[in-house]
């Protein structure tokens, strides 16, 4: 390894939300929709110089057996909004927000995020997420009219739209020459033409050139077509996969796409999500890990979960009892709505003959079943541990960095920026201080170049 | 405390409620050339924060913020190809999100466009303006039917008739202020002891049908620091006296005298009475632009040296005050007595204007008693003396206890 130069660390911060990571019922977890929260959490990244705070999104409550899920955290602030409002307390870090394609439009996503890069001098990002389901769709005007297989067709174009219009302007139009009385060069400053499959808009684009001239472009979806879209247009992929062994794979997979697009190797940066839980030594690391997992998973809760891959009622079964013996309910899922989660089962009876096996084999409840094969912490240990596990899978290419979402709201990363930052730092594998003042800067990834306009040719053709 | 208004008559001798239009450099076109602005600035959170900052110094209960989902053109329908004038904008409600940290009585009141955004959306985003601020969210709604505007979404062939309009922005404000009660104010409750965060019984599905949009709900954001952020909306006649009328905490009229006041006040007085609503507390602003300054002639030399930079004589779809701090003091005061109970002010040019009304015109105000000398309630509601409603959706649990969310 010593040919290799040390790879620079890149870390981000998601505000825990609404998923069973989240402890919310530990006496030190507070809000996760007062202002205060957010505030908290955001200065805490910057302060440890991440790259970005991270907010994930989801456009109905979810519901379970026809009724809405009460066991975790439920409701969440918009977006946009608060993204805004942290722009006016924060100086550096990255603002990235998940924002839907399919129940969006583009004029009024792209100015928002142009909005966004002008109020918070070129630090949003934006994570495209493709959900198409009929049941988010009812709170729309579209409705759920998008079928599946063309969720990525329409996040494809609605991402090259969106480019379209934020390079309608291409940054030097405004004179705003109070002498002269010029306010734009250009008369034509914004104007823009698309036709496609998907949408079929014209006219002009009404937010000048931001800072980053784009945000930054987020993928968060792990199918083979979610892949190829990351690697054609994203600058980074917000991913699942922070083992060693599953991360390569996934890193050697998805940059071994960019140079189909034309793109190189650094042009795509891998940050999975990952979790953490930090001791004064491993063992009790390890022992607060496995309390923390026993909060996690209630037994409540493990009926729950099993409900997603049984797609039927299990409320009769004892948590701490054997698996139950009658088979999932194969077809759509309709116990489970508006879980992304439910979506990685698309063998529910093999699941379910996978997991009674192992639960036979290791004598394992319904709830200890849950909690061995859902996710765990990702970096459990002292500090010196979690720092020496950070770094070596950086350095061996199973990420290029992680998403960090503690358990606790808000204060859940103080302890990871007061500890193991500083050792990141000591290794020099993070840096101390920003070296620049935009999202891109932070990532490594320079400002692209406005295209030509297409409604300007379009409008003097 | 004031006292709430009512449709019956308000007091003619109540305080007055202020706020304050902001848009680019001001209303006047040449506002960006006015010494002082930086027009540079006009796309910055700085030029925004030291706006509202000033008008908060000013003690006015909100301030606006303009916005259209197009470019900004004096042509009825489409882009004017004009390099003389502020062109370009950033979304208001993300705006009024950036100031709200540094500020903290002020109300702020972005401008949304019914036609062309989803009332979740606009729900969730003003509902969480309300969360960021502690409580002093409102939205201004509008419509467009503009053809240039729909032809950025896509989704309309041409746009609807102008009464059609009104009709759905009053559907999208139905849906965005059941929304905002579909969750009830302790519907978070946290139970350990049955492992439940929320108490779904208070979760409400909203299931809003209308001609061109349903919407199912719940929100997916907590009911707003005030239950109802203030909804407000600009009244010119006709269908858009009735969005006042259906909708509307809040409601500016367009009159351009005492006596088109009174009428004006009187019609939108009455629809709301039709309306069913007419229990319900409703100001009525006078909506007004402005150019100050200590002396007459100085305001209107300003005028002109404005409008010769601009190449035509200012116009606008109100009235325009042209002259000292005290005359508008008099103007202000004289159209209470037509049953305003606040206004509107557009500052001509951001720039001096502003200042103007915060330092000269409030000080003439409070002279005569007729405005607040500190903020007297930490919300927007409260400025206004409007209640914290109750979640509608609470009210009918308690009437029929079996209705909870179908299973
Ligand atoms: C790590 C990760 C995080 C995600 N976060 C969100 C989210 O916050 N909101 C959302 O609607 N979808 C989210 N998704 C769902 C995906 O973006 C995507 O829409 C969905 O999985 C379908 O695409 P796929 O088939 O390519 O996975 C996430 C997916 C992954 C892998």
């Amino acid at each position: 390894m010593s040919t290799k130069p040390l790879k620079q660390i890149h870390l981000a911060a998601h505000f825990p939300g609404v998923n069973n990571t989240t402890v919310w019922s530990d006496p030190a977890a507070g809000s996760h929709i007062d202002f205060d929260s957010f505030v908290h959490f955001a200065r805490t990244a910057e302060r440890a110089k991440f790259d970005f705070l991270f907010l994930a999104e989801g456009l109905r409550l979810r519901e379970q057996g026809g009724r809405i899920y009460d066991l975790d955290v439920v409701g969440r602030p918009d977006t946009f909004t608060v993204l805004a409002a942290l722009a006016g307390v924060t100086e550096r870090l990255g603002l990235t927000g998940t924002i839907n394609s399919t129940f969006n439009e583009p004029y009024e996503v792209a100015r928002q995020f142009a909005s966004l890069d002008h109020l918070s001098e070129g630090r949003a990002a934006w994570n495209v997420v493709t959900s198409w389901d009929a049941f988010t769709g009812e709170n729309f005007r579209r409705g759920g009219f998008l079928p599946r297989e063309e969720r990525y067709s329409r996040a494809r174009e609605f991402l090259s739209t969106a480019i379209e219009l934020f390079d309608s302007w291409d940054g030097t139009e405004l004179a705003a020459d109070a002498g002269s009385g010029a306010f734009l060069r250009d008369a034509r400053a914004g104007a823009f033409a698309h036709r496609g499959q998907h949408f079929d808009i014209e006219g002009r684009f009404n937010v000048p050139r931001s800072p980053q001239g784009r945000p930054v472009v987020f993928q968060a979806g792990d199918s083979d077509e979610g892949r190829e879209f990351a690697a054609s247009g994203a600058d980074a992929i917000f991913g699942r996969h922070a083992t060693l062994d599953e991360g390569r794979t996934f890193y050697a997979d998805v940059k071994g796409r960019l140079a189909a697009y034309g793109r190189t190797h650094d042009q795509l940066k891998i940050l999975p999500a990952a979790t953490f839980v930090l001791g004064d030594t491993d063992a009790e690391a390890h022992e607060t890990a496995h309390e923390v997992r026993r909060l996690q998973v209630s037994g409540q809760t493990a009926i729950k979960y099993l409900e997603h891959v049984w797609n039927r009622d299990l409320s009769g079964y004892d948590p701490d009892g054997p698996l139950p013996d009658v088979d999932p309910e194969v077809g759509e899922n309709t116990i489970a709505l508006g879980r992304a989660s439910v979506r990685q089962f698309n063998d529910p009876l093999a699941t379910a003959r996978q997991w009674r096996e192992l639960a036979e084999a290791k004598g394992l409840s319904i709830r200890e079943l849950v909690i061995a094969t859902t996710s765990r912490q990702t970096f459990v240990g002292t500090a010196d541990t979690v720092a020496r596990s950070i770094d070596s899978l950086v350095q061996a290419d199973a990420a290029d960095g992680f998403i960090l979402v503690p358990h606790i709201t808000p204060g859940g990363l103080d302890v990871f920026a007061d500890t193991v930052v500083p050792l990141l730092q000591e290794r020099g594998v993070f840096r101390s201080e920003y070296e620049g003042s935009t999202l891109r800067d932070h990532l490594g990834i320079a400002v692209p170049e406005a295209a030509p306009p297409t409604g300007r040719q379009v409008a003097a053709s | 405390m004031s006292v709430p208004p009512s449709s019956s008559t308000p007091s003619s001798s109540a305080p007055l409620h202020l706020a304050v239009a902001l848009d680019g450099a001001g209303r006047h076109p040449a506002a960006w050339r006015e010494p002082g602005t930086r027009p540079q600035a006009l796309f910055t959170a700085r030029y925004w924060a030291d706006a509202v900052t000033e008008a908060e110094a000013g003690l006015f209960d909100f301030v606006t913020f303009e916005d259209a989902l197009a470019l900004q053109s004096s042509a009825p329908d489409g882009p004017d190809e004009r390099t003389d004038r502020v062109r370009g904008r950033l979304d208001a409600v993300l705006t009024a999100a950036r100031v709200a940290p540094l500020t903290r009585h002020i109300g702020l009141v972005p401008s949304v466009t019914a036609t062309h955004t989803e009332p979740f959306h606009i729900s969730k985003a003003v509902a969480t303006l309300d969360h960021v601020s502690r409580g002093r969210a409102g939205l201004r709604v509008q419509v467009s039917g503009r053809a240039d505007e729909a032809r950025h979404f896509g989704r309309r062939t041409g746009p609807l008739p102008e009464a059609e309009l009104y009709e759905e922005a009053a559907d999208h404000v139905e849906a965005v202020r059941r929304l905002w009660d579909s969750w009830e104010d302790d519907a978070e409750i946290r139970d350990v002891a049955t492992g439940r965060f929320v108490d779904r019984e208070k979760l409400h599905y909203i299931d809003f049908e209308g001609p061109h949009f349903s919407v199912r709900g719940p929100s997916i954001t907590p009911r707003p620091p005030q239950g109802q952020p203030v909804v407000t909306a600009l009244g010119d006649g006709g269908a858009s006296y009735r969005l006042i009328a259906r909708s509307a905490d809040v409601g500016y009229l367009a009159a351009r005298s005492p006596d088109a006041a009174r009428t004006a006040v009187a019609a939108v007085r009455e629809a709301r009475e039709s309306a069913g609503l007419g229990d319900r507390p409703l100001h009525l602003f006078g909506e007004l632009t402005v150019f100050l300054d200590d002396d007459a002639e100085a305001a209107a030399a300003r005028r002109e040296r404005l409008d010769a930079l601009a190449g035509a004589p200012f116009e606008d779809d109100t009235e325009v005050f042209t002259g000292t701090p005290a005359g508008l003091a008099d103007l202000l005061l004289e159209r209470r007595a037509a049953g305003l109970t606040g206004f509107r002010l557009r500052p001509g040019a951001t720039a001096h204007d502003l200042p103007a009304l915060t330092r000269k015109l409030v000080p003439e105000l409070q002279r005569r008693g007729a405005f607040r000398r500190a903020y007297e309630a930490d919300t927007l509601r409260g400025l206004l003396g409007l209640e914290r409603p109750a979640s509608r959706y609470a009210a009918r649990t308690t009437l029929t206890a079996t209705a909870g969310p179908a299973a």
